[in-house]
């Protein structure tokens, strides 16, 4: 009964997504109206074929969803980073801003592609994939909802499709890590409460009395990104039939929803999420529990009290009211405090166990990423001063700061529990190259090296450029004259996204070659997954 | 609308702050309550159970 809903459901949406995409009044529109038609087809001939099945009863954890997660995890950041090295290209030579391209494969739309698939498809596939990993194996029991975690896969990388291609055909509404369109925010809310269902249900029927810390953190990251993004996505379509949307509040309310939205994206997915998969990987990697679990709590009420008032540091000097930049300011000084609190947590749990760094390289890329999560969450309470943010903002400081956190932190952690997943995952003893693995290791940190200290030297010089003045109160430089002082700097940090990204590609050669020459796990060689 | 604004701050910055500070304060006095530690020790050994499989009967308490 269920499946013949589910047909007409999907039946009736594919004519109407048909119709959408014939009377769509912009093209972006009209070829999103066909993507979500070809999606709906697809969903459609499956059910279909599926239907008469005869389906044993699910055992075990639901792990083919996760597999799956992995796969578009590597996947996307290949994208993803192969986006942002040639945009760095594109920034120090302008001539590869191909005439041809114009409208499509300039900076200007290239850019949103870039952060979102790193931040979103990358990143976010890998929070899906690793926090229903770890909420089974800690709740000991299986995905809640059936066939709802493949949904959540689908329906995820559904939206990443239509975010992606919206910015290359200018369906934007230009809000910063926020640009999807009014129906593509819809579709998430969708997949976002599924998500939300599929992870609560798992631990409301979990089998061990406590929920893990991470998962707590994996909540929170749900449960907040949820209230962020229906709040800064408040929209008016001005048609049903057409990709503009018109945002309720304007001026600085909205520029200030906009940065609290900014800055918890931030602390709520790139810091909770992955402070999750920190809390599971590192433990299960090192062999030892987490170094305090009472400080693991204090970190996590104190991480989500602090950071929802942070937001306010990225609006100094402007119409903004001077309390409330200020509070963002003090808050996140205060929030330097949980963030070591953690990263100590994470580091001490290798305490008794630090040989292992000298012999797993997966482990030394934990290592390394909680060392840039110390590091970055430093940095940004010093930025967010407004004494520094004077000197900082604008300028290529901010972007260098994002990147050893993004790389450094969110790219390491993920890449080192894909490298714990993988073999899991496929049932093989082990990775197929530990030297493979170290090689990543050391382009990726090269390369992060080289992208951050590029970033410190250009930045603080052209905010020095920028304040500079002569005798008359003049200013000395032109914007044109700081341009073209960064070019070498400029160059440098591509070529440190040359090695980030030829690390991964090494990542993904790994990986494969783990699937499919790596020995298989001898005990269990008869749950061997068929994918 | 000025009225119900200052009405909503004075109240935030007030009885809310107290309100989110106290539980905070509670959770970590809670944290560190006698005989906590056994319970956060067989806590923090969950990621080490249940690798493979789910567990195959209910063992909260």
């Amino acid at each position: 009964m269920w499946n013949y809903i589910k047909l007409a459901v999907l039946g009736i949406a594919v004519v109407l997504f048909g119709l959408a995409a014939n009377y769509g009044r912009d093209f972006g529109y009209q070829v999103h109206a066909l993507i979500f038609m070809a999606a709906s087809a697809i969903t459609f001939i499956y059910t279909l074929r599926t239907m008469g099945d005869v389906k044993p009863a699910p055992t075990g954890y639901l792990d083919g969803v996760v597999r799956a997660g992995v796969i578009a995890t590597a996947g996307w950041g290949v994208v993803g980073f192969l986006a942002g090295t040639f945009i760095a290209f594109q920034l120090a030579f302008p001539q590869l801003n191909f005439e041809f391209l114009q409208g499509y494969g300039n900076f200007g739309r290239l850019r949103p592609l870039h952060t979102s698939a790193v931040i979103f498809a990358f990143g976010g596939n890998a929070l899906i994939a690793s926090s229903f990993y770890v909420v089974q194996r800690t709740s000991a029991a299986r995905l809640w909802g059936g066939n709802l975690g493949w949904f959540v896969f689908w329906g995820y990388n559904l939206f990443i499709v239509l975010a992606a291609t919206g910015y290359l055909l200018g369906v934007t509404q230009s809000k910063e890590y926020a640009e999807p369109e009014w129906y593509i925010d819809l579709w998430l809310t969708i997949v976002w409460v599924a998500y939300l269902m599929a992870f609560m249900g798992t631990i409301f029927t979990r089998k061990e009395k406590h929920i893990y810390v991470a998962n707590w953190f994996y909540l929170s990251f749900i449960i907040t990104i949820a209230m962020l993004h229906i709040v800064n996505n408040l929209a008016v379509p001005v048609s049903i039939l057409g990709s503009r949307s018109v945002q309720v509040m304007s001026g600085v309310q909205d520029a200030m929803t906009q940065w609290w939205y900014g800055h918890n994206a931030v602390g709520f997915f790139l810091t909770a999420g992955f402070l999750g998969m920190m809390y599971y990987f590192v433990p299960k990697q090192a062999e030892r529990p987490v170094f305090s679990y009472k400080l693991s709590i204090i970190h996590f009420w104190a991480l989500i009290f602090l950071y929802i008032w942070a937001g306010p540091h990225h609006l100094h000097y402007t119409a903004l009211p001077d309390w409330a930049s200020t509070l963002g300011m003090v808050f996140s000084v205060i929030l330097w405090m949980p963030s070591w609190g953690g990263m100590i947590n994470g580091l001490m749990t290798l305490s008794g166990a630090w040989d292992k760094l000298r012999t797993d390289p997966v482990i030394r890329m934990m290592v390394i990423s909680i060392g840039f999560y110390g590091m970055s969450t430093f940095e940004g309470p010093m930025m967010s001063i407004r004494a520094v943010n004077s000197l900082s903002h604008y300028t290529d400081w901010t972007i260098g700061h994002v990147h050893s956190g993004a790389l450094g932190w969110n790219g390491m952690i993920t890449f080192g529990a894909l490298y714990f997943l993988v073999p899991r995952l496929w049932n093989r003893e082990r990775l197929y190259s530990l030297s493979l693995v170290s090689w990543h290791f050391w382009l990726a940190t090269i390369g992060i090296v080289l992208y951050a200290a590029s970033m410190w030297v250009t930045g603080i010089m052209e905010g020095l450029m920028w304040r500079e003045v002569d005798s008359q109160g003049f200013l000395v430089n032109a914007f044109a004259d700081t341009v073209s002082a960064k070019f070498p700097m400029y160059v440098l940090r591509a070529f440190g996204g040359v090695l980030f990204l030829t690390g991964s590609l090494i990542m993904c050669y790994n990986l494969i070659m783990t699937v499919r020459r790596s020995p298989v796990k001898a005990d269990e060689a008869a749950a061997v997954p068929a994918e | 609308m000025d009225i119900d604004y200052h009405i909503l701050r004075e109240f935030a910055d007030s009885w809310v702050l107290l309100a989110m500070f106290v539980f905070f304060v509670g959770v970590v006095i809670w944290a560190f309550r006698p005989g906590s530690r056994s319970e956060h020790r067989d806590t923090a050994d969950i990621v080490f159970r249940h690798e493979d499989k789910p567990a195959e009967k209910e063992a909260r308490t």
